[in-house]
């Protein structure tokens, strides 16, 4: 099962394979945001912790669509099926390789954004630990979308459509903990129900999208 | 036996193309699916490997053990000869990477990236996995296309080694391997427009 | 008899057919009657005035809003479980006319809320969550179009169906928690504390009875075009064989 995740992890790193642009794309968000709001600092720190959750879902909706539709072009994810790994197996672990090459890039530079957003100094900490809990079930809910698109020419916009409205609890929970958090105020509550959202679609989601896949390969 | 059909009815985008097939596929037997184009030779191999669930009819095989090569051979581009052979044996748990090599004479372009290889021998290396799947019965759906007369030799020797050690080959294929395989004519049973699914039946 | 004889196509829109248009009258004269008492027969509300009337359509497509995605989840847990194509074709009959449902109580809403609230819009957690739900009609309206095998389309719009109700109702609550909001509490609920008055519940049953049948004869309708748009690719592929 490891191989599968180091493949994906080896094609993210190798040419054409994205790494990296995701980040970028974020970069350039947070570059944008002053342009669109004004630089007035006092501002631009009231909705760092928003922004910065904003534009890491974002920049994780960017590279869904490469998820599976490159293994699906290629055949593998055929061969794939009549391997030995159940279809769940596959769906979690190109959910963690999508993760580990986006989500946890975005989670290490979300802070060095903030700096430049001004964000007050107790936010630092809880908006790392909010996006490093809701990064993984934004790959998640995203590896769902994939593989209900996957088989669709031209899908990126579908999925972008169908995989937002699922993205809204994680996010609701997720920027409220970093907001909470940035304005010093009590955050047990959210950080809980965020940590509930992401145990349960980790759990509960790859045989959802395992199964969205084998339909999808008939 | 390692596989056995009865009364198999198998169906593309919900309407059925072959109906009534049976037929048995003892180790050491290959057996090539002859037709002509559209009649439902993919259909039937995929059906065969679980992809897609048969219309009515009985599938017997030992669990896990077939290997299905498709029309795509699953090939990273990016990544070379040697890593993509490593991933499959990693997947199917068999290391013999060598003989898949030899068996298809990637030896010299190990380190090749996928990506620059020609078309023929990228079918080679797509071939070549199966040799890493460990699995007695290969599924095999026009697997000489795009290779030529010396790749089809290699190929004709691997699916003769692996009859050799008890395996068993069910091929859809145009061309006649020269090996000692048995013809299954799949005209007969071709699905006339009387027959029809469930679906027709309710709807019209 | 079982009712899942009903899944066979024939007999479904034989029954539709004769069902049809007692269901059509019968909400045309519940709808009638249900706004003519509620416009110019109820009185005024001693807060709100006379914007209150608008409660005559505003709660009655919500409520189908609502109904309609839960009949879509029934719908598609039948298709998958017993595999029914008039199942499937109900659901999908039944996502535009619930997206219908859910913009007439938006856009009602907002125009009970400018005299109310002073705002077109306004952030508040049923608004926001109705938001939702419409982007989820439109997602699953969207997969139905995209994908052409509709065997294929039916099983995964119903795991849309099924996963979306799931994270629909995640946001429900998600969204009460974001924001406290300016919408009044439930207009109907076996409470009674948090009850319309008598003089504004009768005439708002009677309407809500005819939306409801006209959701009903909608679906009905809708998806006996389904079924005959299915019959005649079959035909049409059953010709091009012989």
């Amino acid at each position: 099962m490891i191989a599968l995740l180091q493949r994906d992890l080896r094609l993210a790193t190798r040419a054409g394979g994205g790494f990296g642009l995701a980040l970028v794309f974020f970069l350039i968000l947070v570059l944008l945001v002053p342009f669109g709001v004004g630089p007035d600092t006092a501002v631009l720190a009231k909705i760092a912790p928003g922004i910065l959750w904003l534009g890491a879902l974002l920049a994780c909706l960017l590279s869904l669509d490469r998820l599976l539709a490159l293994d699906w072009e290629d055949g593998a994810l055929e061969l794939l099926a009549t391997s030995p790994l159940p279809m769940e197996a596959v769906i979690a672990l190109k959910a963690l390789a999508h993760w580990l090459t986006t989500g946890l890039p975005l989670v290490l530079v979300a802070p060095v954004l903030g700096l430049m957003l001004n964000l007050p100094g107790a936010g630092y900490i809880w908006l790392t630990v909010s996006l490093a809990l809701g990064t993984p079930t934004l790959s998640m809910i995203g590896c769902f979308g994939a593989a209900l698109t996957v088989g669709i020419k031209r899908g990126g916009l579908l999925l972008s459509l169908l995989v937002l409205p699922l993205y809204v609890p994680t996010l609701i929970f997720g920027a409220e903990v970093a907001r909470r958090g940035a304005e010093g105020l009590e955050l047990a509550t959210p950080l809980l129900l965020l940590v509930g959202i992401s145990c349960g679609t980790i759990a509960l989601l790859p045989f959802a999208a395992g199964t969205v896949l084998k339909m999808n390969l008939r | 036996m390692v596989l056995s059909v009865s009364s198999l009815t198998v169906s593309r985008a919900g309407r059925p193309v072959l109906s009534d097939l049976s037929f048995d596929l003892m180790a050491g037997q290959a057996l090539r699916l002859q037709g002509r184009n559209g009649i439902g030779k993919t259909t039937l191999l995929r059906c065969l490997a679980g992809l897609q669930p048969p219309l009515a009819g009985r599938i017997v095989m030992a669990a896990d053990s077939l290997a299905y090569a498709g029309h795509a051979d699953g090939v990273k581009l990016q990544l070379t000869v040697l890593e993509n052979l490593r991933f499959w044996a990693d997947i199917f748990g068999c290391w013999d990477i060598e003989r898949a090599l030899q068996a298809f004479e990637l030896g010299p372009l190990s380190d090749r990236l996928a990506g620059t290889l020609s078309a023929g021998q990228r079918r080679r290396l797509g071939l070549a996995r199966l040799l890493l799947t460990n699995r007695p019965l290969w599924l095999l759906d026009e697997p000489t296309v795009s290779l030529d007369d010396a790749s089809v030799t290699l190929f004709a020797a691997a699916v003769y080694d692996h009859l050799q050690a008890e395996g068993a080959v069910l091929i859809a294929s145009h061309i006649d391997l020269g090996l000692p395989a048995e013809v299954l004519a799949l005209e007969p049973y071709r699905a006339g427009s009387t027959t029809s699914t469930p679906f027709d039946e309710s709807f019209s | 008899m079982s009712l899942w004889e009903y899944a066979n196509p024939r007999r479904f829109l034989g029954l539709s057919e004769r069902l049809l248009p007692g269901l059509s009258v019968l909400s045309l004269l519940l709808l009638t009657a249900g706004l003519i008492w509620g416009f110019f027969y109820s009185p005024d509300d001693y807060r709100m005035g006379s914007t209150v009337k608008i409660i005559y359509l505003h709660v009655p497509s919500a409520l189908m809003a609502i109904n309609g995605w839960i009949m879509m989840l029934v719908a598609s847990l039948v298709w998958l479980i017993r595999r029914h194509h008039v199942s499937a074709l109900a659901a999908k009959a039944a996502a535009p006319v619930g997206a219908v449902m859910t913009v007439i109580a938006l856009i009602t809403g907002a125009i009970w809320g400018q005299p109310m609230w002073g705002t077109w819009w306004v952030w508040d957690p049923r608004l926001t969550s109705f938001l939702i739900l419409f982007l989820f009609y439109l997602g699953y309206m969207a997969l139905w179009h995209a994908v052409d095998d509709p065997d294929k389309a039916a099983d995964l719009t119903s795991m849309l169906c099924l996963v979306g109700s799931v994270f629909a109702l995640l946001s429900r609550y998600a969204v009460n928690f974001w924001n406290q909001g300016l919408h009044q509490g439930a207009s109907l609920s076996l409470d009674k504390e948090e009850h319309v008055a008598d003089v504004f519940y009768v005439p708002l049953v009677i309407t809500i009875g005819g939306f409801v049948l006209l959701f009903l004869a909608l679906v009905l309708l809708r998806t006996g075009t389904e079924i005959r748009l299915r019959r005649i690719s079959v035909l049409i592929n059953r010709g091009r064989m012989t």
